[in-house]
């Protein structure tokens, strides 16, 4: 009844093409973004008891960052169509590449840092992506595969990358943005949050922007159907290697941030195995292959649920951890697929469908 | 929107989960799930049953009811992480992290917060400088005495002479299992046998190509820092191979029940490094079968009484329990905080009268923590595994280990992190 | 002839043994995909649940007793009963059966017609629901596998061999790879005879050629279905006892999907054949590549050098050696 685009007059091209062209959707939009910029750090930082580290290490950054990795992964697999199974493997390019570079250049802003590693993260992933332009399908997994598994080999074998410590953990020292340190142990909650929210943000807009430009589509028209789109005149080596480059890009400062930011020590194996590729593209495809904002609700999904089920299992109800550990893999098991049977392509489309039906109500057609 | 709404269902259940209570607070970030599993219940059963055990015995310690809040982290760093935040508010007094990702990010974090890490043989081994890591611990021993120690026992068997020896490492390709490369390269230019070291990649199912080369080169001595699944196939593949189980010798990771079983007879003979003693021969099991199995209290399944790692849980909660008594003594309070247990774990002193009256005799060494020292004396002993009996069982004293090779090591390493994160000297 | 040559062909023997061991995994992957079109995240976890299983059946174990004592206080662990081995794997085969219906029943009746990439995950929802699951039935210690498989190297092998070359110890074969390899051939046989000379068998190939057309002649989908989620569930038994019986059995046996994926891509989705052939060419490029270059570059190199080898190949054959040509129109 009051969600509709009657009366929602648009009298420029600008304001057709616009992300929320329905007045209350924008509405939605900056509330959220008020809610994040100003509402929740303003929580975070009057919260004096454990409340606001809890909130910020356990949920809200994790959350970021998968968020960022799940659009960096989005625009390859959603948009591109092509399927990429070396994530945890291109991460760990970002991560190790901040390692190194904080430590070699130790006056360098760690915005640059997070940036740079992103970009050395991208020409791995264009190299990588090189066989795409042979190999399609489910046989793509191979390529990237190989590259999750090789990069993982490589930074636990060559000592260069974790300066000839003795064991192989990298640890990150504290840099700070703006006079607010941002990483290490004594950075506070909400300098940490912020700095995330803030390269979250960026990255969607860019993202967004991008997916709806000339790229974006010669990406999408690659997806639907490569032979038509090369036909049409578009270039399948620049398209593909653009979206590995893109795509890993997000994907890099993802990592760089999951190893500077979130968790402070990583070892390459455990941090970034293939465990967390298989992840990413489970946030992506319960949150909708190409979406932005599936993305994020996926990564949401994926981070909150498990966090979620562990507080209502133990803490509310006291079970025994392991009886509720293996339920939560039975629940988040059982969701994945009744969400895949109710709607499936993901929690976007069916957030899309809900509001289909909302322009419509109280009428059902 | 849905994530709003999943937030406030959260809030609501954080808010209403955290009743604060004057208790003494043990976390247990517990693995009884994953590809480590099974060897994350029997630490956790046995670091919950101790405190289960003081509980219904001696009313707490020293008059203060204990609580052990149990966490799954399934072995990974970021479930640990969660469970550090979520469990650092309660009042928790020393955290025992159990895997080497999770102690490396909690060092600085604790540091920061307060309150003690207690990374008993595990973790970063340069922390036993107590100079730099000031909130972390990792004594009674680390990797790098452990790796000396198995050293010893060559020595032992070969009359104090084994230049000329060949001795192969086989490790898990991780961050672990490389700690000892180079105290045993040290070693081997000390000793002068030669070593050769082989990775074996997560998660180790399939481990032929390094058992043929085994084969092929025939080492004298094969020593093991595996971990999980990696554990039972070696043992296996040595077995298959014939290689003489007397001379392959595991860390502590690497000699459990579990580890050996499933190679059946083929294993008997096999030998593992350990820094606590063995067996359920103790007053102690008594107590625990009286209090916490009869009564229906015990942790997990309640089966594991007696296995190794079991074991390995009990100490760690003696360990703890005692430093919470020192804690006490020296601040005259018996509800204290993180920051005095702290204090008390490094003024710990370990005596045989103190475990024998922890219904615990001989079952480690005994000991002296300093402000400098967080590592313990690094000393331990050897187990063998015995097929027929299915028990394992020491076979040595508590011996030392080599700090002339160790001291240095740990001294570079430790100065490096300094260097890097700034870091004063807390001592003197 | 130098040992070196010796030891050469006796890695190569080995890769070619793994390399069939790897292969009964990416059976079950194949069956599936062939006939139905989808890619089957959770064969690794069927086969470790089948194991499970298996040995729960074997010892006596209750299942649920951990989740049944907690809720109900009581103490119950085993029946007390051991069943027979090959009673034991009739049962564990019964219980695969009974998981294909209602994987039918409950998950893929409802996707029918769905993209590839819907019905992997709902796969991949389905493995996370099976290790719980099984984790709750079986418990997650590690168990013995114990079957009356024959371990060790083969004693007749090396001392007819010993001693052919100065520093030569004899070939060294692993009799579980041995049998491993017996049994694969067996299945692989069976499988072809049932496939070819069957009317079920035929009926599969037709639904595997066109689904549509089988549907209108009147082959019920659904029934193929169970059918072949029933095979793969065989598939993942036999899988999960070989290798079950090298490590115990425990969570990491679901890992072993990892090394059937580059077998997969190599031979093709949807080959029986490209399973088997792939899985040797992997298993000796990847113990050769560790013999050889392995020493000079720190070893451990068979994870990734097995997704290279893969990568290789399907630079050149992109729809894998045994793979059905991709045709692409416009």
């Amino acid at each position: 009844m009051f969600y509709r685009e009657s009366g929602d007059f648009k009298t420029t091209y600008a304001k057709d093409t616009q992300t929320f062209p329905i007045k209350l959707d924008r509405v939605g939009y900056y509330i959220i973004l008020a809610v994040a910029f100003i509402a929740i750090p303003l929580l975070l930082i009057t919260d004096t008891g454990g409340g606001a580290s809890y909130w910020t290490n356990a949920i809200f950054l994790p959350f970021l960052i998968w968020a960022i990795a799940a659009i960096g992964l989005n625009i390859l697999v959603g948009y591109c169509g092509q399927l990429s199974l070396g994530s945890g493997g291109f991460m760990a390019v970002g991560a190790y590449a901040s390692y190194k570079l904080m430590t070699s250049f130790p006056d360098l802003n760690i915005l640059f840092v997070v940036i740079l590693s992103g970009a050395i993260t991208a020409g791995v992933g264009i190299l990588f992506g090189l066989p795409s332009l042979r190999i399609k399908g489910f046989y793509l997994a191979v390529a990237t595969l190989a590259a999750q598994f090789f990069l993982v080999w490589l930074f636990n074998k060559v000592p260069w990358f974790y300066n000839y410590s003795a064991s192989g953990q990298i640890s990150a020292p504290t840099r700070s943005f703006f006079g607010f340190e941002v990483t290490g142990a004594t950075a506070s909650a909400e300098a940490k949050y912020l700095f995330c929210l803030v390269l979250l943000f960026c990255v969607a807009w860019v993202a967004r922007n991008l997916t709806r430009g000339r790229i974006g589509r010669s990406w999408m028209a690659i997806r639907d159907m490569d032979i038509a789109a090369e036909i049409i005149g578009v270039a399948p080596l620049k398209t593909k290697l653009s979206a590995f480059g893109v795509s890993s890009f997000f994907i890099g400062i993802a990592g760089s941030l999951f190893f500077t930011v979130y968790l402070g020590a990583v070892e390459v194996g455990e941090a970034f195995g293939i465990q967390k590729s298989f992840l990413l593209l489970f946030m992506i495809i319960i949150g909708g292959l190409g979406s932005i904002f599936g993305s994020i609700i996926g990564a949401a999904f994926m981070v909150l649920m498990p966090v979620l089920l562990k507080i209502i299992l133990v803490d509310q109800l006291n079970w025994a951890t392991d009886i509720a550990a293996h339920f939560q893999f039975v629940i988040v098991g059982a969701l994945i697929i009744i969400f895949l049977i109710l709607e499936p392509h993901g929690l976007a489309q069916l957030w899309r469908l809900l509001k289909e039906k909302l322009r419509l109500w109280p009428f059902p057609h | 929107m849905k994530l709003t709404k999943l937030a406030a269902i959260a809030v609501a259940t954080v808010t209403a989960a955290t009743p604060v209570l004057a208790e003494l607070v043990f976390p247990s970030l517990s693995y009884r799930t994953g590809a480590y599993a099974a060897g994350g219940i029997p630490f956790a059963d046995g670091y919950a049953d101790y405190f289960t055990m003081l509980n219904e015995r001696d009313g707490g310690i020293g008059g203060e009811m204990t609580r052990v809040i149990e966490c799954e982290t399934g072995f990974a760093t970021d479930k640990g992480v969660e469970c550090y935040e979520s469990t650092k508010g309660e009042g928790a007094l020393v955290y025992q992290p159990l895997s080497t990702g999770i102690t490396y990010q909690l060092i600085p974090k604790a540091a920061a917060d307060g309150i003690p890490v207690h990374s008993m043989g595990y973790g970063r081994t340069s922390a036993a400088n107590g100079n730099v890591f000031s909130h972390t611990f990792n004594y009674p021993a680390n990797y790098w005495n452990g790796a000396s120690l198995a050293v010893n026992h060559l020595l032992d068997i070969n009359d104090g002479d084994i230049s000329g020896k060949s001795v192969a490492l086989i490790y898990h390709n991780s961050a672990y299992g490389k700690e000892p490369i180079r105290t045993l390269e040290e070693l081997a230019e000390k000793h002068g046998f030669t070593l050769k070291t082989l990775a074996v990649d997560h998660p180790g199912q399939e481990q032929k190509s390094q058992w043929l080369q085994i084969r092929r080169e025939r080492p004298d001595y094969v020593l093991m820092w595996g971990w999980g699944v990696m554990n039972q196939v070696a043992i296996q593949e040595a077995a298959n191979i014939k290689f003489p189980m007397e001379n392959f010798i595991g860390v502590w990771w690497s000699g459990a029940e579990i580890d050996v079983l499933p190679a059946g007879d083929a294993a008997d003979g096999y030998k593992a490094i350990t820094f606590h003693n063995v067996g359920s021969d103790y007053p102690i099991y008594d107590d625990i079968q009286k209090y916490v199995i009869d009564t229906g209290k015990a942790a997990g399944s309640g089966n594991q009484l007696g296995t190794v790692i079991y074991n390995r849980g009990l100490y760690a909660a003696m360990l703890a329990t005692e430093a919470v008594r020192t804690a006490q003594e020296i601040h005259g309070v018996s509800n204290i905080t993180a920051a005095m247990m702290r204090d008390g774990m490094e003024a710990l002193v370990i005596t045989e009268d103190k475990m024998a009256a922890a219904g615990m005799p001989n079952f480690g060494p005994s000991f002296e923590v300093s402000c400098e020292n967080h590592g313990g004396p690094g000393t331990g002993a050897v187990a063998q595994w015995d097929a027929t009996a299915k028990t394992w069982s020491l076979i040595s004293d508590f011996g030392p280990s080599d700090m002339d090779i160790i001291q240095p090591l740990i001294d570079a390493d430790s100065a490096a992190y300094a260097a890097e994160n700034n870091i004063e000297p807390q001592c003197d | 002839m130098s040992a070196n040559f010796f030891y050469t062909i006796e890695v190569i023997a080995n890769g070619l043994m793994t390399g069939v061991m790897y292969s009964l995994v990416a059976l079950g992957f194949v069956l599936i995909f062939k006939a139905s079109g989808v890619f089957n995240y959770a064969q690794g976890v069927m086969a470790l649940f089948a194991a499970m299983t298996l040995v729960g059946i074997q010892t006596g174990q209750v299942p649920f007793a951990h989740l049944i004592n907690v809720i109900f206080g009581t103490h119950l662990d085993k029946f007390g009963w051991e069943v027979p081995t090959f009673i034991a794997i009739l049962i564990a085969l019964a219980v695969m059966i009974g998981f294909a219906f209602l994987v039918e029943r409950y998950i893929l009746k409802h996707l029918v017609n769905q993209d590839p990439i819907i019905l992997f995950m709902a796969t991949i929802g389905l493995a996370y629901f099976m290790e719980g699951f099984g984790d709750l039935m079986w418990g997650s210690e590690i168990k013995k596998l114990d079957v009356g498989l024959p371990q060790g190297g083969n004693v007749w092998l090396e001392n007819a061999t010993a001693g052919w070359a100065e520093g030569f110890y004899g070939f060294y074969i692993d009799n579980l790879d041995m049998w491993a390899t017996a049994i694969a051939i067996v299945l692989v046989a069976g499988l072809i005879v049932f496939s070819n000379y069957t009317k079920t068998g035929r009926a599969l190939r037709a639904v595997a050629d066109d689904n549509q057309a089988a549907l209108s002649v009147g082959i019920s989908l659904r029934k193929i279905w169970v059918i072949v989620w029933s095979l793969a569930g065989l598939v993942a038994l036999v899988a999960g006892i070989m290798w079950g019986a090298k490590s115990g059995v425990q969570f990491s046996l679901s890992l072993i999907a990892l090394k059937a994926l580059p077998v997969l891509m190599l031979g093709g989705f949807t080959s029986i054949p490209g399973a088997i052939v792939g899985g040797m060419i992997i298993g000796v490029g990847e113990k050769l590549f560790e013999f050889t270059v392995g020493p000079y570059i720190g070893g451990a190199t068979e994870n990734w050098f097995a997704y290279v080898l893969a990568l290789i190949f399907l630079v050149f054959r992109p729809q894998g050696l045994f793979g059905e040509k991709i045709i692409e129109r416009v």
